[in-house]
């Protein structure tokens, strides 16, 4: 069984990657640089990684500024509301790029209700303020601040308070003490938070697809899309020339975040309690004014804002309780054929994505987790190569391989759904491997010799020991894969085809051509079915196990 | 029913070895209580007898079945062990009664007679009505009581103990000792107890095997390890004997030999053909020392500390001829000394450690 696990994560991740690579250095079979020299000669490329770099490194920026602002101040701070806080906070990170772009080019905009309303609207014919360098940065900035936050937050849970109380019984102030103890030994998750932000700002599609697109500011990644969806097959060379420049970006990031979080050996020892909030006093009031500003301002008014434009019948018709329609909506739930089937598309693969990788990461992680071997690390690294690496980069991975139907079965998946359901499959393996491979790390080995000294094989102890003792992580896993999935673009915006559409194609190819409010309609029904599951989790109380989910503190 | 030879195993772990060439022998129906202090590789032993790990080198037999050697090894699952877990390994999403009735389930016996077993080894550990709760409802010794009937419900010819009583308080403790020797006593399986606490093993075993940094210092029966123990660690490790330099002045007769104790001349037991040599070494027990009577013969020294035990003291002494020896003499209360006061200590016995194993 375990070789089989193993086939499949090499036919996921491995294979894809490493005929990635063939492609563009030797895409005839031999090793040439000349696909290479040509793509490097073409300033397009250098504008596009230019481009590529100013947006992630200002992105990051600004994700980092916003991230520990927020982090340190739920960490240290009596503020009330905290898990309602965290909540909102983390939630741009579960909804895709796409719908987030949508929705802010919906507030900023010449036609932005909100703005209008307030006398400070762009006048009509000028460009949306948004579809610049500055917009892409400001919207990343957004997207990505809950992921610093994720890891210094985790970072400040680990660090006892004694860290802290001794410092203050040595003199120090506040302020002193969080200059000179608390930032230096949050150093580690700070840069690897900021070096994966770094990473996905440069994979990200949505955002520089929907802002940059129409003001001609073009990233490596939406210079990929041009040229495939321009040139078709024939631009494969070219563009693997190009993935291969992305990836390596990328990578430089991950080697960053990986030696920082191995450089946690100054991390703390100790079991003692994390530290506590402290009382503000008098500057509690306007710290928690400022947070919920900045929720409402990043959450509420783009989604009201997106709630809005769905609403109005025909693009430009001021909104009022009279003009006010549920057409977009019966439009393209019912209407238009296109939409539904993207709809049941996007539920199926999603579910069966979600569904198909729990039954690999359970498997899969007890071996990972409990069998020692250098063999069994680097297939947990190749596992992590797909979701590590830019979308983009993937998505052209898999069409080399499947452009041309498989040998000797002779079955050709390229243009149907199933190289999209592969490609979720191998992209989001990890985010449910992970979460299974710690809950095993955390169970007693003893639990699994107990079954095995009274007689069960290692199929039957899987099936009724171990599964259900993971049981419970591979499901939070599911659902963060159903999420990433539901909405997805980047893969399925290189892998669809004419009957394999999903959500994030049709909004994509709506905003393309127009139709905005039929866009903002997918967007609305999408963010929808993002709150009502992640609302369900609370529901579900203790059960879910804590660190899975990124939106329970 | 089995007995269990463990012939010459190695278990090596990179580069460091955890168990060096032991050879073990449990008879049949036998209780045996592995000791150690941590870290001397009783835990790995057990894990190697279950089958949860492979050996290096030697060979284990369970009965006439050779289930370990270096080329073989057959799987914890086809042995037929009974473990009890230090951490008791509960399933938490299975109730009481599943737990138990899991081993049954996987050798495929029939609802009606699990039920009926499962039943028996409840009742057996006086958990009759508990058997629909969850473990994690149920206390420590409770728990531990589970782990039991789990683990005898499938009648295994050989049961291991890993520290299973470790995670109890004291009290309890006792009570669970108990009901280990009434249930070997009923069933007559053949039990390999790991343990780091003598007490709990003088208390249950027939033999006692002590392991030292991985090599077996000595089998043998509670009462031998304490009078004559075959190591300085044994003797230091049961009991907490004082281990101090004699020469041994003339050979073995009728058990014991004249030796040399700081200046003082005394007869000890010892092994027979012991021959004379000097640099020898003995184990003392605090009874075995006693301040003399007449205050002239003896070992002079000096009484540095009283303290105080219940009942008795503890006198601390350290003779002359080696000041920075300290040695454990019992004095009733009240107590006849005080600190500082100079004496003579006569030693009553003692037992020669061995010359191979000394060294």
């Amino acid at each position: 069984m375990f070789a089989g696990l193993a086939g499949l994560v090499a036919f996921l991740a491995v294979l894809p990657l490493a005929r990635l690579l063939i492609e563009a250095f030797a895409p005839q079979g031999y090793p040439t640089i000349s696909i290479l020299e040509d793509v490097f000669r073409n300033p397009t490329t250098w504008r596009a990684t230019v481009h590529s770099l100013e947006i992630s490194f200002g992105g990051t920026i600004l994700a980092t500024a916003i991230g520990v602002s927020v982090a340190l101040a739920v960490s240290f701070c009596d503020i009330r509301h905290r898990n309602a806080i965290i909540f909102c906070f983390v939630l741009p990170l579960m909804i895709a790029p796409q719908v987030t772009a949508l929705a802010w080019l919906q507030v900023a905009g010449p036609s932005s209700p909100l703005l209008r309303a307030i006398g400070l609207a762009p006048p009509i014919g000028t460009p949306n303020p948004l579809y610049s360098r500055e917009g892409i940065i400001l919207l990343l900035g957004i997207e990505y601040a809950p992921l610093v936050f994720l890891t210094l937050r985790a970072g400040l849970r680990a660090l006892p308070r004694e860290m802290i109380e001794a410092a203050l019984a040595a003199g120090a102030g506040r302020w002193l003490v969080l200059r000179t103890i608390v930032l230096p030994l949050m150093t580690p998750p700070l840069a690897a938070g900021i070096s994966l932000t770094f990473v996905s700002c440069i994979g990200n599609f949505g955002i520089p697809a929907f802002l940059g697109i129409p003001g001609g500011y073009i990233v490596l990644p939406t210079l990929i899309y041009q040229r495939l969806s321009g040139l078709g097959p024939a631009a494969l060379a070219e563009v693997s020339a190009l993935s291969v420049l992305i990836a390596t970006i990328a990578i430089g990031g991950i080697l960053v975040q990986d030696y920082m979080l191995r450089r946690r050996d100054f991390r703390i020892s100790g079991t003692s309690q994390s530290i506590g909030p402290s009382s503000l006093g008098r500057w509690r009031l306007p710290l928690e004014t400022m947070l919920w500003f900045y929720l409402l301002a990043t959450l509420a008014v783009p989604f009201a804002s997106l709630v809005a434009v769905s609403l109005v019948p025909i693009f430009g018709v001021p909104l009022t309780w009279e003009t006010a329609s549920i057409e977009s909506y019966v439009y393209i739930l019912v209407e238009h054929g296109v939409s539904h089937r993207a709809f049941r598309n996007s539920l199926l693969l999603a579910g069966s994505a979600a569904i198909a990788i729990v039954m690999i990461s359970a498997p899969l992680g007890y071996y990972l987790a409990w069998r020692e071997s250098r063999a069994l690390k680097l297939l947990n690294l190749s596992a992590e190569l797909p979701y590590a690496l830019p979308g983009i980069v993937f998505a052209i991975a898999l069409i080399l391989v499947f452009l041309r139907p498989i040998p000797v079965l002779g079955i050709g998946i390229y243009n149907t759904v199933w190289i999209i359901f592969i490609a979720y499959l191998g992209r989001f393996l990890v985010l449910s491997l992970r979460p299974v491979v710690s809950a095993y790390h955390q169970l007693d080995r003893a639990m699994e010799e107990a079954a095995s000294a009274l007689g069960a094989g290692v199929l039957r102890r899987m099936r009724t020991i171990m599964f259900p003792l993971v049981a419970q992580s591979a499901a939070a896993g599911a659902l963060l894969v159903f999420l990433m999935s539901f909405s997805e673009l980047t893969l399925s915006a290189l892998l669809w085809s004419s009957g394999a559409e999903t959500l994030g194609t049709v909004m994509f190819s709506f905003q393309q051509s127009g139709g905005v409010n039929h866009a903002s309609a997918i967007a609305v029904v999408t963010i929808l079915v993002t709150l009502v599951l992640m609302l369900s989790t609370l529901l579900l109380g203790r059960r879910v196990p804590k660190g899975v989910l990124p939106w329970r503190d | 029913m089995a007995g269990l030879k463990i012939d010459r195993i190695t278990r090596q772990f990179a580069d460091f070895k955890a168990l060096k060439e032991v050879s073990l022998d449990v008879a049949d129906g036998e209780f045996l209580a592995v000791l150690g202090p941590s870290g001397c590789g009783k835990t790995t032993l057990l894990r190697l007898i279950a089958g949860f790990d492979k050996v290096t080198d030697g060979a284990i037999w369970l009965g006439n079945r050779l289930v370990s050697d270096s080329r073989r090894h057959v799987p914890a699952e086809s042995r037929g062990i009974g473990v009890v877990f230090q951490s008791y390994a509960l399933w938490p999403h299975m109730s009481v009664e599943e737990n138990v009735a899991y081993g049954l389930e996987v050798a495929g016996i029939d609802r009606d007679h699990r039920d009926r077993r499962v039943a028996e080894a409840l009742e057996l550990v006086g958990l009759s009505t508990y058997g629909n709760r969850p473990p994690s409802s149920l206390s420590g010794g409770q728990r531990q009581r589970v782990a039991l009937a789990r683990c005898l419900v499938t009648e295994p010819g050989l049961i291991l103990l890993d520290e299973p009583l470790a995670n109890l308080d004291v009290h309890l403790r006792a009570s669970m000792e108990e009901e280990f020797r009434r249930f070997h006593e009923r069933t007559g399986t053949t039990m390999v107890y790991i343990t780091h606490d003598q007490a709990e093993a003088m208390a249950l075993a027939d033999r006692i095997a002590v392991l030292d940094h991985g090599m077996l210092a000595q089998v043998a029966t509670a009462s031998t390890l304490y009078r004559e123990p075959a190591t300085e660690m044994v003797a230091g490790f049961v009991g907490q004997g004082m281990v101090l330099p004699i020469d041994i002045l003339d050979t073995c007769r009728a058990g014991s030999c004249p030796v040399r104790i700081f200046g003082f001349e005394a007869r000890m037991r010892c092994q027979p053909g012991t021959g004379a040599r000097a640099g020898a070494k003995a184990c003392l027990r605090a009874e075995e020392l006693a301040f003399s009577n007449d205050g002239i013969s003896g070992i002079s020294g000096t009484v540095r500390r009283l303290i105080y035990q219940g009942g008795y003291f503890r006198a601390d002494f350290h003779p002359d001829l080696s000041p920075e020896t300290s040695l454990e003499i019992t004095v009733p209360e009240p107590a006849t000394v005080d600190a500082g006061a100079r004496m003579r200590v006569v030693v009553r016995g003692g037992w020669i450690i061995p010359a191979d194993a000394a060294n």
